[in-house]
């Protein structure tokens, strides 16, 4: 179990490391969609498996292949070869980054982490009920506002799409 | 034998004996005989005799023979490779058509459980939204396979292909949220087992078809749009784009391709059959009390395949009677009409569920 | 069990890798690539406090970010295609009209 996940980690460290380096952009974005994979793969290792579903349906299955849609509709075969210049900018940019990594990282692993109280949903809670009885139930009772705002913005958002990317006809 | 046996009942070993079965003596063969088939039927409709002339000494097998000399053929053809193309995207590109289409199987039970022996390789939570997330990732198939083939007509069958797989997932969800509510699951065994129960006494059992019959025909649809078969057929568009997305592709790789169109016939089919058809229960097999076990389990084999292969045959006949959609009649109908019909179903039904249950 | 020091780093590591690839890219697209990347480096701790503390508040949440994550790529996709039409570039650099 414990060496799946490694494998799995590494595999997705090195999704994401491709992102950063990869020239093409259809390779950074195909690089992205191995990394959301393996993520699912790690959701279903901590027994969330539904998360992982909804994660490979929306991210790799609808996000991605939204931003694969724009890339082959602009398919600019220079798009690769934005390179940024600035060297002193790339070493602050690395150094900011690993002060970043040092203090999420050793935010998590602190000894005196503070975690508060235990939640009432342990797992043989949510085996019983099945997770996404859980969820749908948390949804429309705890967090309505949350998700009747969620839905708003979604509106907003097609809405806006739409608007913005219309083509204007004079 | 005690030791093998063992060995067999590991469940990480009996799944993969599972896949094995299922894919190698299920969605392969079939899919195989369907391009037969396929050809022939078209024959048939259009009054020709269909292929019939591979041959072994007088033997023809009624063009079976063609299935071997076709195989045989696209080994032998040469793989080209296009001036300019992405080369390590094209190759990559007809791998994802496939694992798609072969996966749908893996959470279909082809039979009723015995004991603790399922006819079934996983039996997961989420159940159908894992189909949902693997046939999501078809899409990248067409679309890096139009990308990388460096051809402008491969192009715009990979753009065609996205806008439309995208467009088409959003109800072939939505259509499939009545079932999930009347069954009140995600989960495919328990769907398949709502529909062994009945209305009025012993009359109609509880079909997908008969509690959706909208919904049936809404995910239908959206499940044709998918494989991108005729009527929905303008991303390969053969008038208009010659063959799409897969136009450079040749030999073994342009039959992954096929390949993978037809085992993703024998998927929809497949699902069609346990989410509307009763899945593998036979209707009011259960007023013969006396059954053997063994003889329900063939029974149920044999009316789930029967299903399956009536709508194999369905699609192919949709495929040669109806004419084909225009790219952007096939967007408006699925946004203007499909969306709008699957929105209303499932407000009827909750209303349906809300009021009566 | 996985211990879940070793999966908040991996978290860590990935929310790192996507601010580098914010800072360092200069393709438009990759850069929202990262963002995504980002998000999806908090939906992992997400999960993984909401397991670890028996709660299904983390797990919930990631359905908001997720939706946020969506809506958020469609406006800023659609927003690209506007400013391609005009400047015929996904150099960020370009795009300098309200620069001082």
């Amino acid at each position: 179990m414990l060496i799946i996940f490694y494998i799995f980690a590494a595999l997705s460290v090195f999704g994401a490391l491709g992102v950063l380096f990869l020239r093409n952009p259809i390779h950074s974005a195909l690089s992205l969609v191995g990394t959301f994979f393996c993520l699912g793969a790690i959701y279903v290792m901590l027994n969330a498996e539904f998360v992982a579903v909804i994660q490979v349906l929306v991210y790799a299955g609808a996000i991605m292949v939204l931003f694969l849609f724009v890339l082959m509709l602009l398919s600019s075969k220079d798009s690769g070869d934005y390179v940024n210049k600035w060297t002193i900018g790339k070493i602050l940019a690395g150094l900011l980054s690993l002060g970043i990594f040092v203090q999420i990282a050793g935010l998590f692993t602190a000894e005196n982490l503070e975690l508060g109280p235990k939640g009432t949903y342990p797992l043989e809670v949510v085996e019983e009920v099945g997770s996404i009885a859980l969820i749908g139930r948390l949804l429309f009772t705890d967090y309505i506002l949350a998700f009747e705002i969620i839905a708003v913005l979604l509106l907003v958002a097609v809405i806006g799409a739409v608007v913005i990317a219309k083509r204007r006809f004079q | 034998m005690d030791i093998l046996l063992e060995i067999i009942m590991i469940p990480a070993v009996l799944a993969l004996i599972k896949i094995v079965v299922i894919i190698l003596l299920f969605a392969l063969p079939l899919g195989t005989l369907l391009t037969l088939m396929e050809r022939k039927w078209s024959a048939m409709i259009q009054d020709r005799v269909g292929p019939n002339r591979a041959n072994i000494g007088s033997f023809t097998g009624h063009g079976l023979l063609h299935l071997a000399a076709d195989g045989l053929k696209s080994i032998f053809k040469e793989d080209c490779i296009p001036r300019g193309a992405n080369k390590f995207l094209y190759l990559l590109a007809p791998f994802f058509g496939m694992i798609s289409a072969v996966a749908i199987f893996s959470i279909i039970p082809i039979a009723g459980p015995i004991g603790d022996f399922t006819f079934q390789v996983a039996d997961v939570e989420p159940g159908l939204l894992f189909i949902f997330a693997i046939t999501s990732l078809s899409v990248y198939g067409a679309v890096l396979a139009g990308y990388s083939s460096n051809s402008k007509f491969a192009l715009l069958g990979g753009t065609r292909a996205s806008a439309q797989m995208i467009s088409y997932e959003v109800f072939m969800g939505l259509a499939l949220m009545g079932v999930f509510m009347v069954y009140g699951t995600t989960r495919v065994s328990g769907i398949v087992d709502g529909q062994n129960e009945y209305w009025f006494g012993n009359l109609i059992p509880m079909w997908g078809v008969f509690t959706q019959p909208l919904g049936f025909i809404l995910f239908f649809t959206a499940l044709v749009a998918e494989t991108k078969r005729p009527p929905f057929d303008a991303p390969e568009g053969e008038s208009e784009l010659v063959a799409g997305y897969f136009l450079e592709y040749s030999g073994m790789r342009w039959s992954a391709f096929m390949l993978a169109e037809y085992i993703a016939i024998v998927g929809v089919s497949v699902l069609m059959t346990t989410l509307f058809f009763g899945g593998y229960h036979v209707p009011w097999l259960h007023l013969w009390e006396s059954a053997p076990q063994w003889l329900v389990t063939i029974l149920q084999i044999i009316k789930f395949s029967i299903v399956t292969i009536f709508f194999c045959w369905f699609q192919i006949q949709l495929r040669w009677t109806v004419p084909k959609f225009r790219f952007d009649q096939t967007m408006s109908l699925g946004w203007k009409k499909l969306l709008p019909l699957s929105l209303l179903n499932l407000f009827v039904t909750a209303f349906v569920i809300l009021a009566f249950a | 069990m996985i211990p879940i020091e070793h999966i908040l780093l991996l978290s860590a590591l990935l929310f790192t890798i996507g601010v580098m690839g914010v800072m360092l890219r200069r393709n438009v697209i990759v850069i929202f690539m990262s963002i995504e990347l980002m998000l999806n480096a908090v939906n992992l701790s997400f999960v993984t406090f909401a397991r670890s503390m028996d709660s299904m508040t983390g797990v919930v949440f990631i359905f908001f970010i997720i939706v946020v994550a969506a809506a958020e790529a469609v406006v800023g996709l659609s927003i690209i295609l506007s400013i391609y039409r005009t400047r015929k570039t996904l150099n960020i650099e370009e795009f300098n009209l309200l620069k001082w």
